[in-house]
C-alpha cells in the first residue's frame, strides 16, 4: 500500500511569536500529523501551538525565477525610512 | 542543457558555496552534489536509528529509575535525529521508504561502531562518553555545511545532543568511583570501546576517498586525522580525571606537537566490520528489517483509515 | 483506621501499574512501526516512569526507613508488586500494545480525575500533573484503536484478537483491596468500583467507532492486586531487577 505522506510542521514557540517552520514528518492523516509533531518537535517544551500541512499542498516559487521575482525590489530604496532626510532636531519619526 | 551551459552553472554553484551561501532544495545543483548529499545524510540518518539498538538493549535493565528515564530520553532523541535527517534527505528528491530500502538491503552504510555489542551497563556509559563524544566532533562543523536543510537539521541535533555525552560520562564517573567491581566494569568498557571510537572518525586521510570534494562543499571542515587527534586530545584528560586508563601503551603527551601521540589503529578490523563481519551486523540489520516488516500492517491500517475518513468527509459535503 | 502501611500499599498499587506499563512500552523503543510512532510510545513511557518516580518518592518518605525510590522499584519480590494483570501482558504485536494502552488509559484518566480530590496533598498534586499526560495518552490510544479497527481487514482482525485476549483483565481494575478500602475511608483514595460504568461506556464508544466489539466474557482474570501475577511477570522483573540483584548495594 501507499506510504504515509510527508507533512510540514510549523510551531509557535510562545504566544506573541509567529509560527515558524520546524521541519517535516510522515503521518497518515492530519490528526496523526499533529500528534506526531507534538511528540517529535516539542519534546523540550518548544511550543504552544502547532500547524501541520501536507507538503504536497505547498506551492513554492521557483528559484530560477528568483531574479524576476525578487531583484526588482532591491532598488526601491524609497520604501525605507532612511531614504528621507530630516533635520537632526526631529529625533524620532 | 549543453555541456557548456552545465559547466557554467557548476561554476556559479561552486562560487556560491565558496561565498558561504546556502543551497536550498529547489536550487539547481550538480547531480554529484545531490548524490553525495543523499549518501552522506542518509548514512547519518541510518546511523542514528541503528544506533538506537545497542543502547536500547539496556533500557529495560537500567540500574535505577533516574538512569532509565535518561537513557530512554536519549534513545528517543536518536529516533528524532534520524527523523530530522531523513527529512533533510527527502528534500533531495528521495523518499524515506527508498532510503529504508537501501538500508535494509545492505546497500547503504551506517556507522560501524553500532555493530559492537553492549554487554554490560558500563557500555552505556562508554557509548555516551566516547561514541557521542566522537559524533559531536564530527557533527558540530556540519551545522554550517552548504546544504541548508542538512545544516538546519544538524543545528537541532547538536543542540539536543548536548546532554547525551554528559549522560554517558556521568555513568562512567559513578562507576569509576564505585566498588572495585564497578570500576573494573568501567575500565573493561573503555578497553572495548576506545579503539572503535577512534575508527569512528573515519579512515586515515591517505585512505579517505571523499575528503577533497567534501571539503569544498563544506561537508567536512577538517580531515579525519585532524578530527581524531582533536578527539584524543580532549578525551584522554577526561579519562585521567576519573582514574581510567586508555588501552594504548603508546599513548603519551608530546610536548613538541602539543598533542597526544597514539598507537596504531587496527584498520583491518575496521574494514572487516564495514564489510559486515562485525559481531552484531546481522542482528542490527535484522532488528531494523523486522520492525519495518512487522509494522507494515499498522502503517497500511492507518492509510486505509485516513482514506475512509476522507471519503466520509466528501460524502458529507455533497 | 487507615495505617501508614495501607497508604504505602495503596500508592504501590497505582505506581506499580505505571512502572510495569512503562517498562513494557520501553521494550519497544527502537522497534516501532514507524519512527514517529516509536517516538510517541517512548513519550508515554517517559510520562509513566515520571509518575512512578513521584509516587515511589512519596512512598519512600512515608516509609521513613531510608528506603529510596529505587529500593521500592527494584528490590521487592514478585508477590509484593501490586500492579494489575493487564499492564504486564506482553507486546505480542502493535494491536496488543495499543489495546492494552487504551484499556489502561481510560481507567487511568478516570482514576486520576478522582484522585486529584484526595485529602492527601501530595497525591492530589501528582494526580493533577498526571491528568494532563494521561489525557493525551487516552487520545493517542483511542485514535489508534480507530485506525486499527476501521483500517484494513487484517488490522481489524488483529486488533479484535487483542481485545478478545485482553478484555478479561479489565475487571480487576475495579476491585478494591483491603488497603484500597482503608485509604478510601480516610478520604485519600478512590473507590474504583464507582468508575466502572463510565469506563465501560467510554470504551464502548471508541470501540464502536472503531468497528470493534467487546467480547462476551463470563469469567474475568484477577490476582495482580494481591501480587499473584501471570507467568510473564517474572521475566519482566528479571530484566528490570537484573542490575540491582546482580550488584547489590551499589550506587549507579
Amino acid at each position: 500500500m501507499k506510504n504515509w505522506p510527508l507533512w510540514e510542521v510549523f510551531v509557535r514557540s510562545k504566544n506573541g511569536l509567529e509560527h515558524r517552520h520546524f521541519g517535516s514528518l510522515h503521518a497518515a492523516d492530519a490528526e496523526m500529523a499533529l500528534e506526531n509533531a507534538r511528540d517529535v518537535y516539542t519534546r523540550r517544551n518548544e511550543g504552544v501551538s502547532i500547524w501541520v500541512v501536507e507538503s504536497k499542498n505547498i506551492t513554492a516559487s521557483n528559484p530560477e525565477h528568483g531574479g524576476e521575482l525578487f531583484e526588482p525590489a532591491q532598488d526601491k530604496v524609497y520604501r525605507h525610512p532612511t531614504f528621507y532626510d530630516l533635520p537632526d532636531e526631529v529625533k524620532h519619526m | 542543457m549543453s555541456e557548456k551551459e552545465i559547466k557554467n552553472l557548476e561554476e556559479i554553484f561552486e562560487q556560491r558555496i565558496a561565498r558561504d551561501e546556502k543551497i536550498e532544495p529547489k536550487d539547481w545543483m550538480p547531480e554529484k552534489y545531490r548524490k553525495t548529499h543523499i549518501r552522506q545524510i542518509s548514512q547519518h540518518a541510518h546511523s542514528e536509528i541503528v544506533g538506537m539498538l545497542p543502547e536500547g538493549n539496556w533500557i529495560t535493565r537500567a540500574p535505577s529509575l533516574r538512569r532509565k528515564v535518561a537513557l530512554l530520553a536519549k534513545v528517543q532523541d536518536e529516533a528524532g535525529h534520524g527523523l530530522y535527517l531523513y527529512s533533510a534527505c527527502e528534500t533531495l528528491g528521495i523518499s524515506r521508504d527508498e532510503l529504508y530500502e537501501q538500508l535494509h538491503t545492505g546497500k547503504a552504510k551506517y556507522s560501524s561502531i553500532f555493530n559492537y555489542p553492549t554487554i554490560t551497563w558500563a557500555d552505556i556509559g562508554a557509548i555516551g562518553w566516547l561514541v557521542d563524544g566522537a559524533a559531536i566532533i564530527n557533527q558540530v562543523p556540519l551545522c554550517s555545511t552548504s546544504y541548508g536543510p542538512y545544516a538546519r537539521a544538524m543545528i537541532r541535533v547538536c543542540k539536543e545532543e548536548s546532554f547525551h555525552q554528559r549522560q554517558g560520562y556521568e555513568i562512567m564517573i559513578k562507576l569509576a568511583k564505585g566498588s572495585p567491581e564497578q570500576k573494573e566494569m568501567a575500565q573493561d568498557a573503555l578497553n572495548r570501546w576506545w579503539w572503535p571510537s577512534l575508527m569512528m572518525l573515519g579512515p586515515t586521510d591517505a585512505e579517505s576517498v571523499h575528503t577533497e570534494q567534501s571539503m569544498k562543499w563544506k561537508l567536512k571542515r577538517k580531515t579525519n586525522d585532524e578530527l581524531r587527534q582533536q578527539f584524543i586530545d580532549q578525551t584522554v584528560p577526561q579519562a585521567d580525571l576519573i582514574g581510567l586508563t586508555m588501552p594504548d601503551p603508546d599513548l603519551k603527551w608530546n610536548e613538541e606537537t602539543g598533542h597526544y601521540d597514539f598507537g596504531d589503529i587496527d584498520w583491518d578490523e575496521f574494514w572487516q566490520v564495514v564489510k559486515g563481519h562485525g559481531p552484531c551486523n546481522e542482528e542490527r540489520l535484522s532488528a531494523r528489517v523486522n520492525a519495518w516488516e512487522e509494522g507494515e500492517w499498522v502503517r497500511d491500517a492507518a492509510m486505509a483509515y485516513a482514506k475512509k475518513q476522507e471519503e466520509k468527509k466528501l460524502k458529507k459535503a455533497i | 483506621m487507615m495505617k501508614n502501611e495501607n497508604l504505602v500499599h495503596y500508592i504501590y498499587g497505582i505506581a506499580d501499574n505505571a512502572l510495569i506499563l512503562g517498562q513494557r512500552l520501553s521494550e519497544l523503543c527502537g522497534h516501532g512501526p514507524s519512527l514517529e510512532t516509536d517516538i510517541a510510545l517512548t513519550n508515554m513511557a517517559l510520562d509513566l516512569l515520571g509518575q512512578t518516580r513521584s509516587y515511589y518518592q512519596y512512598a519512600a518518605q512515608l516509609l521513613g526507613d531510608g528506603k529510596t525510590e529505587d529500593d521500592i522499584a527494584y528490590l521487592r519480590i514478585e508477590r509484593q508488586y501490586k500492579n494489575v494483570l493487564l499492564v504486564e501482558q506482553p507486546n505480542k504485536h502493535f494491536g496488543y500494545v495499543i489495546t492494552r494502552q487504551f484499556f489502561y488509559d481510560v481507567f487511568h484518566l478516570l482514576l486520576l480525575q478522582e484522585l486529584q480530590n484526595s485529602k492527601d496533598e501530595t497525591l492530589s498534586a501528582i494526580a493533577k500533573k498526571g491528568i494532563k499526560e494521561v489525557s493525551y495518552h487516552q487520545r493517542f490510544s483511542s485514535d489508534w484503536m480507530k485506525r486499527l479497527g476501521d483500517g484494513t481487514e487484517e488490522s481489524r482482525k488483529k486488533t479484535q484478537e487483542a481485545i478478545n485476549d485482553l478484555w478479561k483483565f479489565t475487571d480487576e481494575l475495579f476491585h478494591m483491596t483491603e488497603d484500597d478500602k482503608q485509604v478510601f475511608e480516610a478520604e485519600i483514595g478512590v473507590d474504583v468500583t464507582t468508575l466502572k460504568q463510565l469506563y465501560n461506556q467510554r470504551v464502548k464508544e471508541v470501540l464502536e467507532e472503531a468497528t470493534l466489539t467487546i467480547p462476551e466474557i463470563k469469567w474475568f482474570q484477577k490476582g495482580g492486586k494481591q501480587g499473584i501475577h501471570s507467568e510473564h511477570m517474572g521475566y519482566l522483573l528479571s530484566d528490570l531487577q537484573y542490575m540491582q540483584r546482580t550488584y547489590p548495594n551499589m550506587k549507579w
